[in-house]
């Protein structure tokens, strides 16, 4: 059998398996609270395992070898702070979230603010921010099969929108759940097992340096610092802002919390998170190395994405490279899958409840937004092409770093935020990233200076929309909610107190 | 008719019962929203508001400092551990226990917290 063929044997597979595990949850899911919530019953060793399968995209698993292969150590800062970003998360956010007892982002901006504007703002941004995100899955599905197994570059996309499709009719929340679990660790086998192999051949082969293979006098392959010329340290940490900053802001994993039991549970869901992202996020970068020293023509092709999917075939001939390469494909496939299949249930939800619901009802609504969720952005990814899935997925991280981050930390630690500062912060500070990555992305963008703040526009986007809600929050004294005081309660008090913790949303 | 007197006997009680003032239980202080509601709220928040930023900073100047280091000490970048290269050896391997260290402290101490707030509502 060909290369091409034990691929698309593969990816077949991934696909029977999604759908059967799936399958195994649609038996559960009947109510309202399974679909959008799982019926928060989720355990945290089950959860971190879904949420750890939800997390890791395409950008985690083609991209940052890819870019590693490409640029270098500087590229880690990227897995790096989609980690830390669950530690901000972890610190700031997570139990506070849980205890709101809200179903999505707009639910916790109306409940706290208690205005129907702050729900509108945030559910647009929300469907806005997961179409970003699930364009560039859909995307790079259709570049890897298409250079997997030669076929035409829409199909994997449209592939993988089915599939995503059949398990989130059927099954939502609680089908999702298996099945990201159950990608988690098909991902971390499909990268460790090939692994094991190539570092076996290149201990055998001397153990070389990846940074030895200087291609160029000068290469900064083994600096931290990400860039060139003067402004290397500041595009570095705005890299960091958004990274660390954006992970709490991303729809499909704020949706995930409202999935855990308690307050308590979803901490410790979170720190389990932790664990198994710092494990699978060893692995991608060592990828990129190996790359540099057995694939570096990859580099001057600019193919650097498929290096995950091509690297064991180039190291191991025969019948075991091919093997090993379809299951890095399939690697791959699980990857898309489990990421679409999450933000397709977080914009479905904010779709069915905030545009759907007043006509139709509970699940069939849900149902309906699902359609929406996925046709959407895979028109877009049919339509446009060429914009990189890193790239994409950066300007999404950027733009919820400067929307949602500020009105989760302040809303859940400041009494006097009102719903004036909350829209003011976050026109502000999704306009100016918005914009920023637009002009980038368009070509408009000056060289220099100017150029360095527009391409990665974090470290003065997210700044800016704090000081907004903050400043304007102050300036209108009048709006803080009625019963705020009472939500403070809600947020942070510790579920075995009988307390008043006023009316639940919904 | 015997005219004794009946003899004094002192009369005394435990009171353990009657000179309790009626107390109102803490939970019920806030949820009435009183101030003293209001310290026992504040307490709570004030402590786990200041644990969250202890972790913070620790992130901000350990892993934040990474780049400010290089960049002050370029030369740094070319030091190898076993072969590794030292940014490499700190980016893809060492920060991420690093990570999870924080985090599992964070944990502890909040439901630490969390319970020494319980503790009082039950108390009182």
């Amino acid at each position: 059998m060909s290369a091409a063929g034990y691929s698309l044997l593969a990816v077949t597979a991934v696909v029977v398996a999604t759908l059967a595990v799936g399958a195994y949850g649609w038996r559960f899911s009947r109510t309202t609270s399974d679909f959008f919530v799982a019926s928060r019953t989720v355990r945290p060793g089950l959860n971190a395992s879904a949420i750890g399968g939800e997390y890791l995209s395409a950008a985690s698993f083609l991209g940052v070898a890819g870019l590693v292969l490409a640029f270098g150590t500087e590229m880690l800062w990227y897995p790096v702070g989609w980690t830390a970003g669950y530690l901000v998360l972890l610190v700031l956010v997570a139990a506070p979230l849980r205890r709101s007892g809200a179903y999505t982002l707009p639910d916790f901006a109306e409940s706290r603010l208690e205005s129907r504007g702050v729900r509108r703002l945030s559910a647009l941004l929300v469907v806005a921010i997961g179409w970003l995100y699930l364009m560039p899955q859909f995307q790079g599905a259709g570049l890897a099969l298409a250079a997997t197994t030669g076929t035409g570059a829409w199909l994997g996309g449209v592939l993988v929108a089915t599939v995503v499709l059949v398990n989130v009719l059927f099954g939502g929340m609680r089908s999702i759940t298996f099945v990201q679990a159950f990608q988690y660790w098909l991902k971390l086998t499909a990268l460790l097992f090939p692994l094991l192999f190539m570092v076996t051949i290149w201990l055998g082969d001397g153990a070389v340096s990846p940074a030895s293979t200087g291609t160029t006098p000068g290469d900064s392959w083994e600096s931290p610092l990400a860039g060139a010329g003067d402004h290397r340290l500041y595009t570095t940490y705005s890299i960091i802002v958004a990274t660390f900053l954006g992970t709490m802001g991303l729809p499909h994993v704020v949706v995930r919390f409202y999935t855990n039991p308690d307050g308590a549970a979803a901490r410790r869901t979170t720190l389990f998170v932790l664990a198994l992202l710092g494990l699978f996020y060893l692995l991608p970068p060592v990828y990129g190395g190996l790359g540099r020293l057995y694939a570096p023509d990859l580099i001057a092709s600019g193919d650097t994405e498929s290096v995950v999917l091509e690297l064991p075939a180039r190291m191991l001939a025969g019948t075991l490279g091919d093997l090993l390469s379809a299951l890095t494909t399939a690697g791959a496939f699980a990857a898309f899958l489990s990421t679409s299949s999450g933000l397709t249930v977080a914009v479905a939800g904010v779709i069915s409840q905030d545009v759907l619901g007043r006509r139709l009802g509970g699940v069939r609504a849900f149902q309906a937004g699902a359609v929406v969720a996925v046709l959407v952005p895979l028109g877009l990814a049919l339509l446009a092409e060429g914009v990189g899935v890193a790239q994409a997925v950066g300007l999404a991280f950027a733009f919820a770093a400067s929307t949602f981050c500020p009105l989760l930390v302040l809303g859940i630690w400041w009494r006097r935020l009102t719903d004036a500062g909350a829209i003011a912060g976050m026109l502000v500070g999704g306009g100016c990233a918005g914009g920023a990555v637009l002009a980038t992305l368009l070509g408009a963008a000056p060289a220099g200076w100017p150029g360095a703040l527009l391409a990665q526009p974090a470290a003065w986007t997210v700044p800016l929309a704090f000081l907004t809600m903050v400043g304007i929050s102050l300036a209108t004294p009048r709006r803080v909610p009625r019963h705020a005081a009472r939500t403070m309660v809600r947020l942070h008090t510790p579920e075995a107190v009988q307390l008043d913790r006023g009316v639940l949303p919904r | 008719m015997p005219d004794t007197p009946p003899r004094r006997v002192r009369v005394t009680s435990p009171r353990t019962g009657a000179a309790r003032v009626q107390q109102v239980p803490a939970a019920r202080e806030i949820d009435a929203q009183t101030a003293l509601g209001e310290v026992y709220m504040s307490s709570l928040l004030r402590s786990q508001l200041r644990l969250a930023l202890l972790a913070l900073a620790t992130l901000v100047v350990v892993v934040g400092g990474i780049p400010l280091l290089f960049w002050l000490a370029p030369e740094l970048s070319a030091v190898q551990v076993l072969a590794v290269p030292l940014p490499w050896l700190l980016l893809a391997f060492a920060v991420y226990p690093f990570l999870f260290a924080i985090g599992w402290l964070y944990v502890r101490a909040a439901e630490r917290n969390e319970r020494a707030f319980t503790d009082v509502l039950d108390r009182s």
